[in-house]
C-alpha cells in the first residue's frame, strides 16, 4: 500500500522488539466483542480509479469557468492569478503543522505577520488574528466579544436586516446559549443608529450589505460609543480597494469573508474569515496572533504570541475555543494581496465597480425590469416582471448564471435577483445576461 | 532550510511595481462619489518574479511532512497523498457555487453524501455532518447538540459536563461557548478516567461527559463501555473526542461503545494537509439519541437525486454554506483509495509503529503510565537534572526532526508526546530512535549542546516573553 511502507518482515521484526505475537494483540484493551466490526465499505482502489471517479462527479457542477456567472451572494467568483495555488500548494506550506516550534515554522509565520500587516491596512484597523473559519463566524466570534466586553447588563444586539441570512443563522446558532436579543433593523445605519441604548452591546453594520447596498457611514461610530456600545462592521475587503475603510469609520472590530482574495469558490469552503481590532481589544480578540520577536543574536523571528487568551493555556477561561483555522486560505490571500499590490487590487475594485454599474444601467433598460435604489458596488438588486426564481432555472441549463433570486431567503419576495458583477465578466457576458434577461421574461 | 534573513514584503516593495496584469475596462466607467473613495492603500508593490521568489524562500524556512518526519503527538501529522491535491483542484470544485440549485450541484453534493456515508460506516454512527471546519468547531457543535437534546427533554439544569484531566484543551473551551460549567474528573493510577470520581459527579445536574479514547495519553480507555452506561444512567450524553481516532479504524466503531456524538478531524486521520495551521474539518457523527440534532444542512439522496437538508431538531448552521467542500474532497480521495481492508491497516500500523518506538524508548525515556499504548505514547524528558523537555525538543530539530508535542498532556511532567503514524517507513522510525538516544547521551555528555539548540535554523530561540509584552504584530514602515 503506497501510504503505509511497513513490509510482512517490518513487521515480524517490530513485533519481537516490542515482545508481542500478533498486530491484533497491541489490541487487546478494546472490548473483543466489538474489534474488527465489518464496516460494510468497499475496498481500497487503486489512484487511477479514485481520480475517474471524482473526475466525473466535478463535471456534473455548474462551472463558473463555463458559464456567464452573474451570481455572488457571498461567494465570489473574482480572478485567482496562477502564482497563488502554485506557490501556497509547495509541500513546505501544504504538509507542514501549526507554527508551534517558530525556528522551523519562520516561513508560515513570516506569512502569517505579512498578512496581518496588509489585512489592518485593509480593513483600517490596528490588528487582525490569523483567521477564523469563515467571515459568519468570525462575525459570530465578533459579537461574543463584544458582548463580554459589555457585561451582563448589554445583551442587546443590533443586527442589519440585510445582513448574509445564513450569517445571521450562524449567529443564533453561536449566541443559543446566550441570554441574548438580537433585534433586525431595516433603515439605513445612520438613522438605525439612533435607537442604540445602554442595553446594546453592539451595533453591526454590513459593508456592503447583502443587498450589495453601499452605506456612507460617516458618524455612526460616534453615536454607538456615545451609548457605551460596540461598532461592529462586516465587509467585503474586495471593496475596500477602492472605498474607504470600515475602520476609518471608527469600526471597533471588522469582519470580512477573505474568499474574493485569492480563492476558489469550492462549493463554500474553505473560506477565509477575517477579523481586526483597534489597539484597545487587541487583548481580547481570539484567535492566533503572530508577532515580531528576536533571538540572542539580535535576529528578527516570528512567534505565536499573546497566548495568554487561547484554550491551551486558558481551557474554559480562553476568549475563544479556536485552534486549527484557515490557515492555507490565509496564505492564498496573502500571495494574492502580494502579487495585486496597491495597483492590481486597486484596478481590480474598479473594474468590479465599472462592469456593475454598467451591467445595472443596461438591467434598467430593459422594459419591466428595474434597479433598486441606493449606492451600491459589485452587486444589486433587480426588480423583475416575472419571478426571479423562473428566470434562473430557464438560464442555469443554458449557461447563464443571472444571480440570487432572493425568493430562496425570502419566500415573499418572489421578483427580486440579486445580481453580482465582478472583473471576469467581459462586456460580451454582460450583454449575453442582458439578451437573455430580456428573453427569459417574455 | 534557507537560513538567508528574507525581507518583509514591504521591504522588498518598490512604488509602481505590480505583479499581476488585469485586463483594461471594456465597458464606460462609472465614476465613484468621492465622500466613499479611499485615500490611502498601503500595500506592498512587487513584480511576479519577487512575489515568486519570496514566497519560495519562505516555504524553504518551514519544516513539513513533505521534507521532515514529524513524530507530533495528538496532531497525526501522516503524508498527505498528491492525489488529494489533484482530486481538489479540478476546475468543477473551483467553479462550484453553493447558491447554485442542488439540481445543477449533484457533483458536489453526492460526494458530500458518499462521504457521510463513509464515515457513518467507520464510526457507527446515524447520521454525519461535515459541516464543521475544525476539531473544536466540531466539539463546539457536539456540546450545543447535547445542549439542545437536554433543552428539548425539558432539563434546562443539565449544565455540568464531566472532562477527564487528561483532555485538549478546547474541550472546556466548547463547553463555556455552549453555557455550560465544566467539572474535571482526575485520571487513576493506570491513566484511565477515576471511576469513583465520575460517580460522584454523576447526578442530576449532568449534561454529559467529554472522553477522547484513545485518551491524549496513547492509552485506550478500558472501562469506557463502564464509563458510557453510568452516563447514560444520569440520563447525561457521551461526547468522543476523535482526534485520536487512527488508532481505531476498522478496529472500533465508537458509536459500538456507547457514544452519543463525536467529532473526527478529518485533517488528521484522513489525511488532508494541514497547512500550516488549517484548514481542516471536525465532522461530527452522531448515534440515534443525537442524530436529529447535527448541524446542518447535510446531503440526503432520493431516487438517485441529490440534495442538502436540514435535519429536523438540528441545532442549525454553525458555518456559512457546506463546510470546507475542498478538503471534504482530500478525504473521500484518502477514503477510497484505502478502502476497508486499508483501514484496518492504517490502524494496525500506526499502533504497531508507536509500541515500536515506545519500546526501544521506554528505558532511556520513562513513560509514566507503562502500559501497551495505542498510536502514541507519552514519555518524559527530565530524567536527568538541568535538561528539560524543550531542550531535547529542540535538539531534535538540528537532527532534521520535528519536535513531538511537549508538555501536554498537563498531568505528565515535561510531557513528550510522541505519535509516529502509519506513514513512515520502519527506517524513518529507526534514525528517529537514534536521534533520541543519542541526544540522551548528549544530556549527560555535553548539555549545552541541548540548552543551545537549535543550531542550524534561520533563527534560534526566539525571545516570546518580550515579545508578548510589548506585541508587534505588524509592519510599521
Amino acid at each position: 500500500m503506497p501510504f503505509i511502507p511497513n513490509t510482512d518482515k517490518d513487521r515480524t521484526a517490530m513485533l519481537g522488539t516490542i515482545g508481542a505475537g500478533s498486530v491484533q494483540e497491541l489490541f487487546s484493551d478494546i472490548p473483543s466483542d466489538k474489534r474488527y466490526p465489518k464496516l460494510g465499505i468497499p475496498n481500497g482502489i487503486s489512484e487511477l480509479e479514485v481520480l475517474r471517479e471524482i473526475e466525473s462527479l466535478a463535471s456534473r457542477n455548474l462551472c463558473a469557468s463555463s458559464s456567464a456567472w452573474f451570481l455572488g451572494a457571498g461567494v465570489y467568483n473574482h480572478f485567482v492569478p496562477a502564482a497563488v495555488p502554485a506557490l501556497a500548494t509547495r509541500g513546505e506550506f501544504l504538509s507542514a503543522y501549526t507554527p508551534y516550534q517558530p525556528e522551523v515554522s519562520q516561513g508560515t509565520l513570516q506569512a502569517i505577520f505579512e498578512y496581518q500587516s496588509m489585512a489592518s491596512e485593509l480593513l483600517g484597523v490596528d490588528t487582525v488574528n490569523a483567521s477564523h473559519y469563515d467571515g459568519a463566524t468570525a462575525l459570530a466570534e465578533a459579537v461574543i466579544m463584544a458582548l463580554n466586553h459589555g457585561g451582563t447588563t448589554r445583551n442587546r444586539v443590533l443586527v442589519p436586516a440585510a445582513l448574509h441570512p445564513e450569517y445571521r443563522q450562524v449567529l443564533a446558532t453561536y449566541l443559543a446559549a446566550f441570554s441574548v436579543r438580537v433585534e433586525a433593523y431595516s433603515e439605513a445605519p445612520a438613522i438605525a443608529v439612533a435607537t442604540v441604548d445602554a442595553e446594546t452591546s453592539c451595533f453591526i453594520v454590513a459593508y456592503p450589505d447583502f443587498e450589495g447596498r453601499v452605506h456612507d457611514l460617516a458618524g455612526v461610530a460616534d453615536t454607538v460609543h456615545a451609548a457605551g456600545a460596540l461598532f461592529i462592521v462586516s465587509a467585503d475587503p474586495i471593496m475596500l480597494g477602492l472605498l474607504k475603510s470600515p475602520g476609518s469609520y471608527g469600526a471597533d472590530i471588522v469582519t470580512a469573508e477573505g474568499q474574493s482574495l485569492g480563492n476558489a469558490m469550492n462549493y463554500g469552503g474553505p473560506f477565509l474569515g477575517m477579523m481586526g481590532v483597534t489597539q484597545k481589544f487587541v487583548r481580547k480578540i481570539p484567535g492566533r496572533i503572530v508577532g515580531q520577536a528576536f533571538d540572542h543574536e539580535g535576529r528578527r523571528g516570528f512567534v505565536l504570541t499573546l497566548t495568554a487568551r487561547e484554550q491551551h493555556i486558558r481551557r474554559e477561561k480562553a476568549v475563544s475555543n479556536i485552534c486549527s483555522n484557515q490557515g492555507l486560505v490565509m496564505l492564498m490571500t496573502t500571495i494574492y494581496l502580494e502579487a495585486l499590490g496597491k495597483s492590481g487590487l486597486q484596478a481590480v475594485a474598479s473594474l468590479c465597480w465599472n462592469k456593475a454599474h454598467h451591467a445595472a444601467k443596461l438591467i434598467a433598460g430593459i422594459p419591466g425590469f428595474a434597479v433598486a435604489d441606493g449606492t451600491f458596488f459589485k452587486e444589486f438588486v433587480v426588480k423583475t416582471p416575472v419571478p426571479a426564481a423562473a428566470i434562473v432555472e430557464k438560464l442555469e441549463p443554458r449557461g447563464v448564471v443571472p444571480g440570487l433570486a432572493l425568493s430562496r431567503y425570502w419566500p415573499e419576495r418572489t421578483h427580486e435577483l440579486l445580481v453580482c458583477v465582478t472583473e471576469m465578466n467581459t462586456a460580451a457576458q454582460i450583454d449575453t445576461l442582458v439578451q437573455s434577461l430580456k428573453e427569459a421574461a417574455e | 532550510m534557507n537560513l538567508r534573513p528574507e525581507p518583509l514584503a514591504y521591504e522588498l516593495s518598490s512604488p509602481g511595481r505590480v505583479g499581476v496584469s488585469l485586463p483594461g475596462c471594456d465597458v464606460p466607467e462609472t465614476p465613484v462619489p468621492s465622500s466613499l473613495l479611499r485615500v490611502e492603500l498601503d500595500l506592498p508593490e512587487l513584480d511576479e518574479l519577487t512575489v515568486v521568489r519570496h514566497f519560495t524562500r519562505l516555504s524553504q524556512k518551514n519544516y513539513s511532512i513533505d521534507t521532515q518526519y514529524y513524530p507530533l503527538g495528538s496532531c497525526t501529522m501522516k503524508y498527505n497523498p498528491k492525489a488529494n491535491e489533484a482530486a481538489a483542484a479540478l476546475p468543477g470544485w473551483r467553479g462550484a457555487h453553493p447558491l447554485v440549485s442542488d439540481a445543477h450541484n449533484q457533483g458536489a453534493i453526492e460526494l458530500i453524501y458518499r462521504l457521510q456515508e463513509s464515515l457513518k460506516a467507520i464510526g457507527g454512527f446515524k447520521t454525519v455532518s461535515l459541516q464543521p471546519a475544525a476539531g473544536a468547531h466540531g466539539e463546539l457543535a457536539g456540546v450545543f447538540m447535547i445542549r439542545a437534546y437536554h433543552l428539548a427533554y425539558g432539563n434546562p439544569g443539565r449544565v455540568k459536563m464531566l472532562i477527564p484531566d487528561s483532555a485538549h484543551g478546547t474541550n472546556p473551551a466548547s463547553c463555556t461557548m455552549a453555557g455550560l460549567t465544566t467539572v474535571t474528573i482526575p485520571s487513576d493510577a493506570e491513566g484511565g478516567v477515576d471511576m469513583e470520581r465520575l460517580a460522584a459527579e454523576c447526578d442530576d445536574t449532568v449534561a454529559g461527559i467529554m472522553i477522547t479514547n484513545p485518551s491524549t495519553l496513547g492509552l485506550f480507555e478500558r472501562n469506557i463501555e463502564k464509563i458510557a452506561k453510568m452516563v447514560h444512567d444520569a440520563s447525561g450524553l457521551v461526547y468522543g473526542d476523535g482526534a485520536n481516532m487512527n488508532a481505531l479504524t476498522g478496529v472500533l466503531r465508537p458509536a459500538d461503545v456507547g457514544i452519543d456524538v463525536m467529532h473526527f478531524n478529518l485533517h488528521k486521520t484522513f489525511s488532508t494537509p494541514h497547512g500550516g495551521g488549517g484548514p481542516g474539518v471536525g465532522m461530527v457523527g452522531a448515534a440515534a439519541s443525537l442524530a436529529e440534532y447535527v448541524p446542518g444542512p447535510i446531503a440526503a439522496e432520493k431516487n438517485g437525486k441529490y440534495s442538502m437538508e436540514m435535519p429536523s431538531k438540528s441545532i442549525g448552521r454553525i458555518k456559512a454554506f457546506y463546510g470546507n467542500f475542498a478538503v471534504l474532497v482530500r478525504a473521500y480521495t484518502y477514503i477510497r483509495m484505502l478502502g476497508a481492508d486499508g483501514l484496518v491497516r492504517l490502524a494496525e500500523n500506526a499502533v504497531l509503529n508507536a509500541n515500536y518506538i515506545k519500546a526501544r524508548l521506554e528505558k532511556v525515556y520513562p513513560v509514566k503510565y507503562p502500559r501497551r499504548c495505542m498510536h502514541e505514547f507519552v514519555a518524559m524528558g527530565n530524567f536527568i537534572d538541568g535538561i528539560h523537555t524543550l531542550d531535547i525538543a529542540k535538539r531534535l530539530i538540528d537532527y532534521g526532526f520535528h519536535p513531538p508535542t511537549i508538555y501536554f498532556p498537563l498531568i505528565v511532567p515535561e510531557a513528550l508526546m510522541i505519535e509516529p503514524t502509519e506513514t513512515e517507513s520502519k527506517e524513518t522510525l529507526d534514525a528517529f530512535i537514534e536521534a533520541m538516544l543519542k541526544i540522551a547521551e548528549e544530556a549527560k555528555s555535553n548539555p549545552e549542546l541541548l540548552h543551545d539548540a537549535p543550531h542550524g535554523t534561520p533563527v534560534g530561540r526566539l525571545d516570546e516573553v518580550a515579545a508578548a509584552r510589548n506585541p508587534v504584530l505588524c509592519y510599521r514602515g
